[in-house]
């Protein structure tokens, strides 16, 4: 199958008065049209700036330094601003990470998503718009679309407005979607019922996601693959499956045993000792050697190329060197 | 100890008019209290009501029915924050929040005693100050003399027990990632050491990492300093890991209080038990030592 979108070797910094700050490292991924891949990874890894660097919605102080973007075999990095609002919506879209930025506070809720519509379907009548945005609100859960279409942002939960936001992302029927943290807000059920509703649409229009969440129970859910970030760089990508029975870098397992899942009520949970690395002053070697409980001498001075565990299996992390000692399971 | 309480809500009642002929029962007679020292979770499937008790609680909206009583504690503590002439209201140790008068009385006390983490933090940031003066203001406007020396030191204390570093300090919140600016929210918040904080669904938008570390300094700042918490979430996990009783929310209403233990275990109410029984079961394993496979 061909590559929807292929990322190569992409890296982002910010300019800042305290310096340049690496974003985004070296990021490469592909997807193909109807998969959906997971990025998960702690706060401030990157995530977003990766989503809006792919969408060029990045602010003046952003700069793509290298790589490439490739859709459907084009190379979009070097598009204007005019080449890329024919792109948006229609070919990728984004469910953007904080609800209540991304909505307009005095304009009525219905309002806002027949807007979307109305900017990628041209040439349909004022009531079609408004029954298109209807049934997108209903596909995405919000309860009598009809009533809360008159509705005003504020007078919306926090989950009924992380679920409008995405009925605009979906209004110009997308072949990718870019879905920011879109069910942090939502219960277990409702947070059950989109996952549901994303899996439908994807195999009904062949739509592509790239599900960024921190919840690596919703990423077993929904994803295909899984691409685990760590400081601005995917340190291991792999099937669900890979990832959950078989990781192999030590952040990932380290994400697995903090789960509160694991520990006794009112315990203390295991966290990875340590913070991420500031994206202004990176270490030399590898970013998460200091955090490391089996770090070695090498993760100080360079940083691990991607391993290859098998054909869809990869991972960055010295440990997988012929030359590393064998270590108890699951450090392998 | 635990068994003073400090919060009372009373049959609260709220309600919203959207539109015209229309009524929308947000929270209906709900009745809970929270002890001194006490993590009191909050759940409830999205809409039932959750963020309108937490807004009625920190007078943010002025609820159509009922009493919320906030028991200030004894009165060494609490001379600092009155003049002479409130002395007489000193000997008052309940504040019914709902009552206009009384709660514009007791409006700095009240301020400086009660903190909300919003569901929406990041909003909840001025984009045009720098992180360094958006946890120092509330501290400053309230004469809080800083433990650690400055405020900037104890922004960054803050910022730190909530996992940022102090480089943050000089940026602004449109130059941080989601996750971070509501780690801000929680620093801001903690910062003021206040009786009692309502957090509404505070940890949703971290990573498992950061969310088990925000845990951990929420169970710490109860025991170390008595902090009494209202817990809003949806992620039963988390409830469960972290609080002492749990009230279920439904459709406005409060169907079920109980110990977290005994809630989890053995749910009463129809909606409880569906929300028991849909706790994710880790249907994925860490290998063990020993493990062949
Ligand atoms: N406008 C900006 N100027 C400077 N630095 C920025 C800017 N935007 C983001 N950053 C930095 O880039 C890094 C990555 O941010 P990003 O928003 O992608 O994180 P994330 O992985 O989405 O985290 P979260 O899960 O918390 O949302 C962060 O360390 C952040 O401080
Ligand atoms: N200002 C308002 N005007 C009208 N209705 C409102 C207003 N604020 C909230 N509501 C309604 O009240 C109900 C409860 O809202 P609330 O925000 O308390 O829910 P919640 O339990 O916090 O949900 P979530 O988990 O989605 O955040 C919802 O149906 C909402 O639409
Ligand atoms: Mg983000
Ligand atoms: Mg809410």
């Amino acid at each position: 199958m061909s590559e929807l979108l292929e990322v190569k070797d992409l890296s982002v910094s910010f300019d800042t008065p305290q310096g340049e700050a690496q974003a985004v490292r070296d990021v490469s991924f592909s997807l193909k049209s109807g998969e959906v891949l997971a990025v998960v990874g702690e706060s401030g890894c990157g995530k977003s700036v990766l989503c809006k660097t792919v969408m060029k919605l990045l602010p003046p102080s952003a700069k793509i330094k290298s790589g490439s973007i490739l859709v459907n075999g084009t190379d979009i990095i070097g598009y204007q601003e005019r080449d890329m609002c024919k792109l948006r919506g229609k070919l990728f879209s984004m469910v953007f990470q904080d609800p209540m930025a991304s909505l307009n506070p005095s304009i009525p809720v219905g309002k806002q998503v027949a807007e979307a519509v109305k900017i990628h379907q041209k040439g349909l009548s004022k009531k079609e718009i408004y029954k298109r945005a209807e049934e997108l609100m209903r596909l995405t859960g919000i309860a009598c679309p009809e009533e809360h279409m008159k509705w005003y942002p504020h007078q919306f939960s926090g989950g009924m407005r992380q679920r409008t936001v995405m009925a605009i992302a979906l209004a110009g029927n997308p072949k990718i979607v870019f879905a920011d943290e879109p069910t942090t807000a939502l219960d277990v059920a409702v947070q059950a019922q989109i996952l549901d509703m994303f899996k439908k649409l994807q195999k009904k229009l062949g739509m592509a996601v790239v599900f960024v969440t921190h919840d690596l129970g919703v990423a077993a859910r929904i994803a295909d693959r899984i691409a685990v970030m760590y400081a601005g760089k995917i340190v291991e990508t792999g099937t669900a499956e890979e990832i959950f029975y078989d990781a192999r870098h030590p952040y990932t397992l380290g994400l697995l045993r903090s789960l509160p899942m694991y520990a006794e009520p009112k315990g203390e949970l295991y966290t990875i000792p340590g913070m991420p690395p500031s994206p202004l002053s990176l270490p030399k070697g590898d970013a998460f050697a200091c955090r490391n409980e089996y770090a070695l001498k090498i993760d100080y001075e360079e940083e691990p190329p991607m391993f290859c565990i098998s054909d869809t299996h990869y991972a960055a992390t010295w440990l997988l060197d012929k030359r590393a000692p064998k270590l108890p399971a699951p450090y392998r | 100890m635990k068994d003073e309480i400090l919060l009372d809500v009373q049959k609260l009642s709220h309600k919203f008019f959207p539109a015209r002929k229309m009524e929308v029962k947000a929270v209906d007679e709900v009745s809970f209290q929270i002890r001194r020292g006490e993590i009191f979770g909050l759940v409830g499937e999205s809409g039932s009501g959750k963020s309108t008790i937490a807004h009625c609680i920190m007078n943010i909206y002025q609820p159509s029915g009922g009493k919320i009583i906030f028991y200030t504690g004894n009165c060494q503590e609490r001379r600092g924050f009155f003049n002479k002439k409130d002395m007489a209201v000193q000997e008052a140790n309940s504040i019914d929040v709902c009552d206009p008068k009384e709660f514009r009385r007791h409006r700095r006390m009240l301020l400086a005693k009660r903190q909300i983490i919003f569901q929406d933090s990041s909003s909840s940031l001025n984009p045009r100050k720098k992180i360094r003066e958006i946890i120092a203001e509330p501290m400053k406007i309230q004469h809080i003399a800083p433990v650690r020396g400055s405020l900037c030191a104890e922004a960054e204390y803050w910022l730190n027990q909530a996992g940022l570093d102090g480089s943050v300090l000089e940026q602004y919140p449109s130059e941080l990632s989601g996750g971070q600016r509501q780690r801000v929210a929680i620093a801001r918040a903690l910062a003021m050491k206040p009786e009692l904080l309502v957090a509404d669904e505070p940890i949703a938008s971290l990573d498992v990492s950061v969310q088990a570390q925000i845990m951990n300094l929420f169970l710490q700042l109860q025991k170390e300093h008595g902090f009494s918490f209202l817990f809003i979430a949806h992620d039963l996990l988390a409830v469960k890991f972290l609080c002492d009783r749990v009230g279920v929310l439904w459709r406005g209403k409060l169907v079920e209080t109980a110990p977290s233990k005994e809630l989890f275990e053995n749910p009463c109410h129809p909606y409880t038990k569906t929300l028991a029984a849909s706790i994710p079961v880790p249907h994925f394993r860490l290998r063990q030592e020993g493990d062949v496979w």
